[in-house]
């Protein structure tokens, strides 16, 4: 295992080597022209050395550092993944519990499940008519159906004996909920949660595009807008690492909460 | 009256193909005292797992109830505890905390202190000590069993209700669990409703042994009394005359009469 670990390793470096090799060869500036392609490698490099050096400066509404703009974004996805979670965890607990319900209820899920987050937007500005307010509830209708569903899902197929023995037990409704209900569909919740994490990272991101103001989407936008494409750049790796800690850390979770029956 | 009456209970399922209904046992009555240890055998699909659970309150009857100290069961309780076939624990939490959890809900005044320390008790009772802060999955059958059993007796139910409790241990690790079955009731003095296949268990725990014919449209044979002295053990018990022949007796029940008792009470339209 040791060696086949060190394969993958030695793998790993060799491809990040040869990929950021031929985007500096195919970056190059032409002779004697000015660089027209995309920036390369050492130029992003730099760019993020400057930005990570200071990443929590304010100077005005049009110029932030990177990590201000990740926490206006990790800001909006709290709020709208949390009130989504509570929700749609409590929603799904009553479904799961009751058939019928489950049943009635099921075919408007399936409907609004596969719509973009994004599309509701025109609705909730116009209702709300706060860009910010929004772009929550864009992240809160992003991760609300896979939390829901999966919560539904993992509360109907608890086995039959465990709610038995609580029923024995005559435990209250919270104890009921809390002692074995939620813990015996934690694994399926958690499932859910990390979908839906994902879901929201992306939509928020598409969100601040639109909103603009703050946030790292608005950031990227902005950067676009000035041109600023290795700034661009920086900042699509940022994001791609902040969605890698959001799921490792849900990945914890679910560690923690998993059983073998 | 009896401590438990159990009132003519008739119990159907709705046929697997969808039309009308059978009929799993008919009118069975027994009662069982205070204290007493009582167990139904019977083949696989008599209904005796079914009435169990009725009286459990986890099924209803189709006719007929379960009456206990006088008052109609209507539910599940704590009064009537059980232990299941396939232990039913809780494989989230650990031993300890399968057995706090009933301990929890059986007392609900106490403090953790209080709580921690009777929980204790009876995981060294059943020999669970060391092992109790072990989830279900990494305890073999035995040991499971033995937290299901404590779990059962730490609640001090009026009823205990064991579901063919020994059915999934091995041979020889079920021998000594009987032991301390029979050790802890011997001291607790529960009333107990035990369903079986295994017929030297039956006559080795039970006060009387309740026969079933087969099923479907069951009904309740006889019930026998088994009149071999307490204390009682797995090693002196084969040599008590008494056994052998309540053994045959059973035996030959389980592979003739039971059909033929069977067959005789659908003939005359019982």
């Amino acid at each position: 295992m040791g060696r086949g670990r060190q394969r993958v390793i030695i793998y790993s470096v060799l491809l990040c080597a040869g990929f950021l090799f031929l985007w500096q060869l195919a970056s190059a500036p032409a002779a004697g022209g000015k660089a027209q392609g995309l920036p390369g490698p050492l130029a992003v490099g730099w760019t993020a050395w400057e930005m990570g050096s200071n990443p929590f400066y304010d100077n005005g509404p049009n110029d932030k550092g990177i990590g201000l703009q990740l926490l206006f974004s990790l800001g909006r996805l709290a709020i709208g993944y949390t009130v989504a979670a509570l929700v749609a965890i409590l929603l799904g607990v009553v479904l799961g519990l009751s058939p019928t319900l489950y049943r009635a209820v099921n075919p408007y899920v399936q409907i609004l499940k596969p719509i973009s987050p994004l599309a509701w937007m025109p609705l909730f500005l116009y209702t709300i008519k706060n860009a910010g307010m929004a772009a929550v509830l864009v992240v809160f209708m992003s991760s609300l159906w896979p939390i829901l569903a999966n919560t539904a899902f993992g509360v109907a197929t608890i086995k039959r004996d465990y709610l038995n023995v609580s029923a024995i037990l005559q435990l209250s409704w919270l104890g009921r909920l809390f002692r074995v209900i939620l813990p015996a569909a934690a694994p399926a919740i958690v499932a859910g949660l990390r979908i839906s994490m994902g879901s929201a990272w992306v939509a928020i991101v598409a969100a601040e595009m639109l909103i603009g103001g703050t946030g790292i989407g608005y950031f990227v936008w902005n950067e676009w807008n000035n041109l600023a494409l290795s700034s661009v750049i920086f900042a699509i790796l940022a994001i791609g690492m902040v969605g890698v800690l959001l799921d490792f850390g849900l990945g914890r979770l679910s560690r923690i909460v998993a059983y073998a029956e | 009256m009896a401590f438990l009456e159990i009132d003519h209970v008739t119990k159907h399922f709705p046929n697997p193909d969808g039309k009308g209904e059978l009929c799993v046992f008919r009118e069975v009555a027994f009662g069982i005292e205070r204290g007493e240890f009582l167990t139904m055998v019977g083949h696989s699909g008599c209904g005796k797992s079914t009435l169990l659970n009725i009286i459990a309150g986890l099924e209803t009857s189709s006719q007929g109830g379960v009456v206990l100290e006088g008052r109609e069961i209507r539910g599940p309780g704590m009064d009537r505890m059980v232990v299941f076939q396939n232990f039913s624990l809780m494989p989230w939490m650990t031993a300890f905390e399968n057995i706090r959890l009933a301990v929890r809900a059986a007392y609900p005044a106490w403090s953790r202190q209080q709580v921690r320390e009777y929980v204790q008790r009876y995981v060294d009772m059943v020999g669970l000590t060391g092992a109790e802060r072990k989830r279900p999955t990494a305890l073999s059958g035995g040991m499971r069993q033995r937290v299901g059993l404590a779990r059962a007796f730490a609640t001090e139910p009026k009823v205990l209700l064991l579901d063919e409790p020994f059915a999934q241990i091995d041979a020889l690790t079920r021998g000594v669990i009987q032991e301390e079955l029979m050790r802890m009731w011997t001291a607790s003095r529960n009333t107990v409703f035990m369903v079986t296949h295994d017929v030297d268990e039956a006559i080795l725990l039970s006060d009387r042994i309740a026969l079933m014919t087969n099923g479907p449209d069951a009904r309740l044979a006889e019930i026998l009394e088994v009149k071999i002295p307490r204390p009682r053990s797995r090693g002196t018990i084969i040599d008590e005359p008494e056994y052998g022949r309540l053994r045959s007796h059973i035996i030959h029940f389980l592979v003739e009469r039971s059909r033929l008792i069977q067959a005789e009470a659908i003939a005359k339209g019982d």
